[in-house]
């Protein structure tokens, strides 16, 4: 999709509402449905990746001093990272309202 | 022939290419014959033998989205079953056909003629007919193909036939050559289709944001079809004689009472009205041919001048009253003169509705409505 399907008005749908490009789940913001967000102490993290393996939405990537941070664009807030992280580093806090 | 063959050869003449049913009581001579073609050689498709109505149905939305062609048809509880699916055939804009050999709905167990299959999934989102002889079966066939595979319309078509009254009855029907069927039905050339060369999602998720927008592109294209189905069913005329129309009227321009039919009731209304006009009677008869979309303007236009409608329904909206004389209702309230509508449902599950009975309906509305009671509702030739 080229814009957000909330932008979309009824005459530009495909018929039958085909999704005609490929891997476009890429740009849907999963990250609006959570109420909490995985806050991350660096001076804690060992830098394991279990945060990454577990994530069931593949939120986590490696940034560039090494630490695996959660994409909030599409990080549900399911706490599984908090959850397996070995020295609870870890912890979800309320998301603020913010856009 | 007997009118369910006739219906199958239709279904072998349009070439189709995938057939998923699942026998019922009275729709399995169509399936059965079609099921010999198949094994014979005498029709190339796939004949997809599944568990159930469900699977039937899925099936042909499955061939149906790689561009296939596709058919099916069932009745009563096999309908039921596949009501699930035909949102999903008309949500997703995909052509195929289906003949429905109208059967009541349980219970109690029946398995005789009425429309309370068909009105369970009136709001299905699908081109409906209900045709009045097997001819008709026969003819809409290609028209239903030619219009569902049109690239302005792209919608699933039902074509109702009333259970043993037409399914089993045997009549003369004048086939229509190979060649001109080939002529009048193209192959199918989808706007998509799955196909691995070009991936594309079909019947994907919709969140509250874009679902209202969904609906009101299928509203708008069901309700835009309607010019499509006229052409259709012209340019069918043309090349057999045959014209049919969304509405059809018989002696009803200048009568004050008319008798309101759908489906096989037509032709025995129809000798209703000669015997009526015969005795001076001012009756005439409206047969609603397309059931959704709704042709309100054809049927405005059609009782414009009537004092008084008779709605016969062949189903009830239990609570309410005929689904067809709702439909009226609905249609009518906007204008500035409307006539009466008196509504019987009669023939339920398969008892026989004569043109004596059509007679005594139209005595007793007429009474009625002088009398004041300008909405009835009955069901009609009830004891007790």
């Amino acid at each position: 999709m080229t814009k957000p399907e909330s932008e979309w008005t009824w005459k530009e749908l495909p018929v039958g509402n085909v999704v005609l490009e490929p891997g476009n789940a890429s740009q849907y913001r999963t990250g609006d449905w959570k109420t909490l967000k995985p806050v991350l102490n660096k001076e804690l993290c060992i830098h394991c990746g279990l945060c990454y393996i577990f994530c069931p939405d593949m939120a986590y990537n490696l940034n560039e001093e090494s630490y695996f941070i959660a994409d909030l664009f599409y990080c549900k807030g399911c706490g599984i990272c908090a959850k397996e992280c070995p020295t609870g580093a870890i912890t979800m806090v309320l998301e603020e309202e913010e856009k | 022939m007997e009118v369910s063959i006739a219906a199958a050869e239709a279904v072998k003449q349009a070439n189709v290419d995938v057939i998923s049913a699942y026998p019922i009581t009275p729709q399995t001579h169509i399936v059965e014959h079609l099921s010999e073609l198949v094994a014979n050689g005498d029709l190339d498709a796939e004949f997809s033998c599944v568990e159930s109505e469900h699977s039937a149905l899925s099936a042909c939305v499955g061939a149906a989205a790689t561009g296939a062609r596709a058919f099916t048809c069932t009745s009563s509880q096999g309908l039921a079953l596949m009501s699930e699916i035909t949102y999903i055939a008309s949500g997703m804009r995909l052509p195929m056909v289906m003949i429905i050999a109208n059967r009541t709905m349980s219970a109690p167990l029946s398995i005789w003629n009425d429309h309370s299959d068909a009105m369970s999934i009136r709001d299905c989102g699908w081109i409906q007919f209900f045709v009045e002889n097997g001819q008709e079966v026969y003819d809409h066939v290609f028209a239903a193909y030619r219009l569902a595979e049109d690239k302005k319309v792209l919608f699933p078509v039902i074509i109702n036939m009333d259970g043993y009254i037409l399914s089993h009855v045997i009549e003369p029907i004048e086939l229509i050559e190979q060649e001109k069927i080939d002529q009048f039905l193209p192959p199918y050339q989808p706007v998509h289709r799955l196909h691995p060369d070009h991936p594309v999602t079909m019947g994907a998720f919709a969140l509250p944001s874009i679902f209202s927008e969904t609906k009101k592109a299928q509203e708008e294209a069901l309700r835009s079809s309607m010019p499509k189905i006229i052409d259709t069913l012209k340019a069918f005329g043309d090349m057999t004689g045959r014209h049919y129309h969304p509405v059809e009227t018989y002696k009803s321009e200048d009568a004050e009472t008319l008798l309101v039919t759908m489906g096989s009731y037509g032709e025995t209304a129809s000798v209703a009205v000669d015997k009526m006009r015969e005795e001076g009677k001012s009756v005439g008869l409206v047969k609603i041919r397309l059931w959704r979309p709704f042709p309100f303007e054809a049927f405005k236009k059609a009782t414009r001048h009537a004092k008084q409608l008779v709605v016969i329904d062949r189903a009830i909206s239990t609570g309410a009253c005929g689904p067809v004389a709702s439909e009226v209702k609905a249609a009518l309230y906007g204008e500035a003169r409307r006539p009466s509508v008196y509504n019987f449902v009669a023939g339920i599950s398969g008892r026989d509705v004569t043109p004596s009975d059509f007679i005594k309906m139209v005595d007793k509305a007429e009474m009625e409505i002088e009398e004041g009671n300008k909405e009835g509702f009955e069901i009609y030739g009830v004891r007790g």
